[in-house]
Parts: C-alpha cells; structure tokens; sequence
C-alpha cells in the first residue's frame, strides 16, 4: 500500500533508520550469543574445516570418495547428487506430466478418466509419504538370488535395480551426459534464438551440424577416458553368489528418489501443462484443420507451441519446488545436498558455516534455474508481449 | 444391410463413422483397452484389498500367513500406534479430545459468525487453551505429557492449524511491508520473501530445530515444536505474502483513491478495502497453499516428531508386522487423502461463493 503523506518525510527516514538499527542490534546480539555459545563447546568459527578430511562415507556419489577425502569434496559430492537426482527425475516427471495432460485434454472419457484418477491420487498424498511408501517397495523386493529378471538383463532385487551399462566410471559418464544436454542446450538455441535467425538456413545447419559432432566426438572422448581398462564396453549383470556383479546398480534409494518425485511432481506439471493446452483458443485449432494440418501437426506446431507461453513460467516455479524436494532423500538415505551438509554439522559442529554454505548453494541453484527459464520466457515471448505474461 | 445397421445404431452414428473411419474405430478401440485398464487396476485392488483381505487379528500377525491379499489385521493391531504416536497409552482419550477441539474451533471459524478479528481471536486463544491444557496437562490433576511424546493425528493437525495461524498474520504483514514505499523497508521484506522462498522447507525445519539453541542464550531457546511450528510458519508466510500481494494488486487503484478521498486512514483503507478485496481475489492460491502447508507437516517427522507419518513407520516397523507395509502406507494415505481433498473440496465451495463482486 502506497502512504503519499510518508513518502521522502522525515518521519520516514526515521522510521527506516531505526529499522536499520534495529537489524544490526538484533544481528550484533545473535552473533555474540553464538559466539559464548560455541566458545562453550570449543569450536571457533571459520572455513578451515573444510580442508580436513571427514572420516566418515557416503553411500552414493558419482566421484571416487573415501573416508580421507576433506570436507569441501563430500560438500561437491552432495551438491553433484542433488543435480543428478533432479535432472532425472524432472526428466521423466515432465515426460509423463505431459502425456497425462493429453490423456486429460483428449475427446476420450476414459483418457479422461485415467489421467484424472491419477493427479487426484498422487496430488493428495503428501510426497514424504509417497517416498516412504516406494522406499519400503524398493527395500522389500526379493533377493538377489529370486531377483525378478526381464530377459536376464534387468534384475529387480532388494539391494537395488541392475541394468546393463557401459563399464565407465560413474563420474565420466556424468560429464559426457552434461557435454550431451550442453550439446542440445546450444542446438536448441541456434534453432531458436533470434540472434541465429539472421543466418543464412544453410549456414545455420552447418553450424548446427558442427555442434553435432563436437558434442558427440566430446562425449565420445570423455567415455573412453572413463573407461575402465581391460573391460568388454557393455557389462550386462549377471548373477554370482549372493549379488551381482556388472551393469548399473541402482540402489534403492536412488529409485526410490526417482520414482517418488517423478510420480508426484508429474501430478503436479500435468496440471500446469493441461491449463496451458486448454488456454489456446478454439480459433486457432479450427483454423489450423482448415489450413488442412494433420492432427499431430496441429499438436506440435499449434497447441503445443502456444501452450509451452503459458506453461513456462508456472513450470520454472514447479522444477524449483521440485528441486528442493531432493532433500527429502535425508528420509531414505540417500547422500543429497542437505545430507551431506547435516551429517556435516553433527560431524564437524561448524553449524553456521555450513548452514550458509547450504543456502549459497540451493540459492544458486534455484537462481541459474530461474535466470534460464525467464531467458527461455523472454526469447520465445511473442513480439510486443508484456513480459511473464 | 445399411439400412439395419441405421435402425440399429441410428443415422448420426454411421455419419460420423462414414466421416472418419478409421479415426473413430481407433477411438473406439483405444477407449475399450482404457476400459480394460481401469477393469485391471480396480479388479486387482478389490481382490487384493477386499476379497482376498484379512481383517482380524485374532492371532496377530500369523493371522496373515498365507493370505493373497490385504492383511488388514495389521490396521486393527496397531491403530493405536498410527493415530497416536507415543502419546502414553492411557491418556490417548485425550489426544482424542484435543484433536476433535481444535477441528471445532477450525470448523467454527469457517461460520461467517466469527469473521472479526475480535471473534477469531478469542475463539482461537479458547480452542489452543483446551487443547494445549489437554495435550499437556498438568491442570485439573491431569498429568504432564512433555511435547516431545505428543504424537499421531492430533499432533499433525495441530502444526498445520498453527502453522496456518501463524503464518497468516506474517504473511499480510511482509505483503504490507513490501509494498511499502520506503525503499529499506520493502527490500529488507523482499529479501525475507525471496531467501526463504528459495531455501527447502527440510533446511529451514533442521534450523529451527537443531541451530536456533546455537543462536539465543542457554535456555531461551523454548520447546523444540513450538520452534518448528514457527518455522513452518515462515515458510508459509513467504509463499502466502506473494499470494496476497498479488491479490493487493488486483485490486483497482480506483479502490485506493476512493479511500484516500474519502478521508480513510491508512489502516482503516488496509483493513475495510484493500485486504477484504485482495483476500478474494488470491483465494483460489490462498487454497492451494493451505493444503500444501497441510501436506508439508509431515516434513516434521524428519526433525524427530512423531507425527501421523512417523507413527506410521513405527506401527509397521516392529518385528512381527515388517511384511505389512503396504496396508499401513495405504491407510495412512487414505486419511491425508480425506483431509486434504475436504480442505480442497471446501475450498473450491468458498471459491463459488465468494467471489468478488458476489457479496
């Protein structure tokens, strides 16, 4: 509310410099209380602790990590997980929040149905709950030795989900998959942005071509550097005694993570998605049939393309919530961001300093997240539109 | 054969079958095998929920030996545990009391009756005094039960009923706040908003429970739940002031020149034109974040409460009971599912009353 009468007035500037004195008042007390506070359990604040090593294991990460390994690198590891589970895991919460989506707008009752069982379901249902419930599913599988197998391929057990893979070590095979989303990242610019436009269509392909290859001679690279030596490249799992040996093994909490924020979050962007599908005008669909455009045409080049203005802004909220739904792994064990940085804090007792080192990060990443998508927002904002609108 | 098939199914049908053939056989295929889905799925949970179910637990757990379906049993066994946590076994009557006092009290509140800030107040002072004097004890010969052993069901609607509470008030507060014009003042609340709204609602629970005894003197530091409490109650608070902020916005600036010329106080405009109007006009949102406050006490149980979610993981997690989880998730997730779809439900009743322009 705007107060006229207030505005530049002395009593104004009063007012705002003893909310200031205030603040500094309250900080200033804080901070010595956790000053006495410490001092009381021998601990002096500082950043040193991070340099010494933890003593004590993580039971995921996607780097080489021992217990001698400092502090900063469990902190690494952490924010790694938390990266890794939320680009999975937003992945296919967006792939089936849109195919329920569609299953919710179709001419079809039962489509209807289906999809709107589902988001009533798994929206009502807090998502800690839904973690617990899939945790408990995912540990009470059978044993490796009655494991389910697809094909002898995929084996379902309880120390986790085998699937055959390349034998490359976990850490390499992330920074290929991040030169590959990279690679897409800039292909999809080049298509898109207005900057390329300007370009020559043949040109552009060229350089689209070129990005192509760096990326995949990149990941390429990057897989045989990662190699593990003296392997076949493919390892699919096999039985031996009383576990597997080869392939990927997907711990139980890691698809427990997984299925538990794809499930809930697609309920959720489903929602989102559908509101954006019905938002585009009756007009343009029954113009787009008289133009004589296949129905999947009409999909892709006029439902889709005006919905994804109205569905991006929502969606950047819902992939920040989403984002900050990993911690929850804590609940499960899984070694995510949070996790590490509490069992930090009872480790080592740099309570505070680890508490800012764990708002710095979800800051950023919360921040690049919003600072790309508002950039996606404004590129495809339809010329002389106000804004986030 | 045309015309038979015409009088069968009428002349409409076959036009839209002779318009689009293959797009309706299509359809009409794709619906059957949806219907067969649905079939699947409700067949399987009847047989595995009702028919094949056991549901007394005469002999404990061995009743559900060999059983195909639900074991139920496990419900009857330990309902106690679910609904109460580790609320001492004896004194359970009243957590019953206390919880059924405070949903009164919520329901009350919804009667337009009670819509001062007068009313409210006392009628909530009034509920939280029996609840907290039932709860806790130690009045009336009643004895104490520290909040540590508060558990169950009354515990989880008791943090969301404060947390709301709470939280409102705060919320309107940083929505004033930052629409003031005093540039310190708005930022400063701006800050607020935007720092809490990017942290987990997990980082800022595990603050107030573990770091805020680091910050205040020895001793000062209070219950551990009534610290989480208003944690989650500044979450709420930042994600509500937005939402009422934007309701703020919607309303028109006529609004505000009207009562300036009017003469109205700066709090007499605030409180007669601009908040009832924005109130209204952000309660679809205002809805949907009283629920995900609902949803979000569970989070509690990961700073050591046991809430409805922690009794849960207690009631099937001893011994005897391990196989029987599924059942114990499924009940559980039944009642978050009746509480959050009536909230939502009454929500959506509010909504279709209440709109601006409507009273």
């Amino acid at each position: 509310m705007r107060a006229p009468t207030l505005r530049g007035s002395k009593a104004s500037w009063l007012i705002q410099a003893l909310f200031i004195a205030a603040v500094v008042f309250l900080v200033w007390l804080v901070v010595d209380f956790t000053r006495s506070n410490l001092q009381a359990q021998g601990v002096t604040f500082g950043f040193g602790f991070l340099n010494r090593s933890t003593g004590w294991s993580v039971n995921y990460s996607l780097i080489p990590y021992s217990t001698t390994d400092p502090y900063w690198k469990v902190l690494v590891i952490g924010l790694m997980n938390t990266l890794w589970l939320g680009a999975i895991s937003l992945t296919f919460a967006t792939l089936l929040g849109v195919l329920v989506a569609i299953a919710r707008t179709v001419t079809n009752r039962v489509f209807n149905f289906i999809g709107l069982m589902f988001v009533e379901t798994f929206r009502n249902i807090p998502i800690l709950l839904q973690v617990f419930f899939w945790f408990a599913v995912f540990t009470n599988l059978p044993n490796p030795r009655n494991a389910i197998s697809y094909g002898d391929m995929v084996f379902l057990s309880a120390r986790g989900i085998f699937v055959p893979g390349l034998n490359v070590t976990l850490g390499m095979a992330f920074w290929a998959l991040a030169a590959v989303l990279a690679g897409a990242g800039v292909l999809i610019w080049i298509y898109n942005a207005r900057r390329f436009k300007r370009i020559e269509p043949k040109a552009r392909t060229r350089l689209a071509l070129g990005v192509l290859a760096v990326t995949v001679i990149a990941a390429l690279i990057l897989l045989y550097l990662g190699r593990k030596p003296d392997t076949d490249l493919i390892s699919i799992p096999a039985r031996r005694g009383l576990n597997f040996s080869g392939g990927i093994q997907i711990g139980p909490e890691v698809s427990t993570m997984i299925t538990a924020i794809t499930i809930y979050g697609a309920a959720y962007i489903s929602e989102i998605v559908r509101a954006g599908l019905i938002s585009v005008g009756k007009g343009q669909i029954e113009a787009a049939t008289a133009l004589g455009l296949s129905p999947w045409q009409i999909f892709t080049r006029i439902r889709m393309a005006l919905a994804f203005r109205m569905i991006l802004p929502s969606l950047t909220n819902q992939y920040i919530w989403l984002i900050k739904a990993t911690t929850l792994g804590i609940a499960v064990g899984f070694s995510d961001f949070f996790m590490v940085v509490a069992v930090s804090i009872t480790q080592s007792g740099h309570t505070i300093e680890l508490i800012g080192i764990l708002m710095a990060g979800f800051l950023a990443i919360n921040y690049t997240l919003a600072q790309v998508f508002n950039r996606i927002n404004r590129a495809i904002a339809l010329p002389g539109a106000r804004a986030g609108s | 054969m045309t015309t038979i098939v015409e009088q069968a199914f009428g002349r409409r049908f076959i036009n839209r079958l002779r318009d689009r053939p293959l797009a309706s056989l299509l359809n009409v295929a794709i619906s059957l095998a949806g219907i067969a889905l649905i079939a699947w799925i409700a067949w399987g949970l009847f047989s595995w929920g009702v028919v094949n179910a056991v549901w007394t637990s005469d002999t404990g757990a061995e009743a559900c030996r060999g059983a195909t379906g639900a074991c139920w049993a496990v419900i009857e066994a330990r309902w106690r545990v679910i609904l109460f946590g580790l609320y001492p076994y004896d004194e359970q009557w009243r957590s019953v009391l206390g919880g059924i006092a405070i949903v009164i009290v919520s329901i009350l509140s919804c009667l337009p009756v009670f819509w001062t800030a007068r009313r409210l107040a006392g009628l909530w002072l009034v509920g939280f005094a029996i609840f907290y004097g039932l709860m806790r004890g130690g009045v009336f010969g009643l004895s104490v039960v520290p909040e540590a052993s508060w558990g169950g069901l009354s515990l989880t609607i008791f943090i969301f009923v404060a947390t709301v509470l709470l939280g409102m008030p705060m919320a309107i507060m940083l929505a004033l706040l930052r629409r003031s014009s005093m540039p310190v003042i708005s930022s400063a609340a701006a800050l607020v908003i935007d720092s809490v709204r990017s942290l987990p609602l997990l980082s800022i629970l595990f603050t107030a429970a573990v770091i805020v005894p680091f910050l205040v003197p020895q001793g000062m530091s209070g219950d551990k739940l009534y610290r989480v409490i208003a944690g989650c109650a500044i979450f709420f608070a930042a994600y509500q002031a937005e939402v009422i902020r934007s309701g703020m916005q919607a309303v028109g600036r006529g609004q505000e020149e009207a009562a300036t010329a009017l003469g109205l106080s700066y709090r007499h405009h605030v409180g007669y034109i601009l908040m009832p109007q924005a109130f209204r006009y952000a309660l679809p949102p205002t809805i949907s974040q009283i629920v995900i406050a609902f949803k979000e006490t569970s989070l509690v149980v990961i700073v050591g409460f046991f809430e409805l979610m922690a009794s849960a993981n207690a009631a099937y997690g001893t011994g005897e009971w391990r196989f029987a989880y599924v059942e114990v998730y499924v009940f559980v997730a039944i009642l978050y599912f009746v509480f959050i779809f009536s909230l939502s439900r009454y929500g959506a009743y509010l909504e279709r009353n209440m709109r601006v322009g409507k009273i």
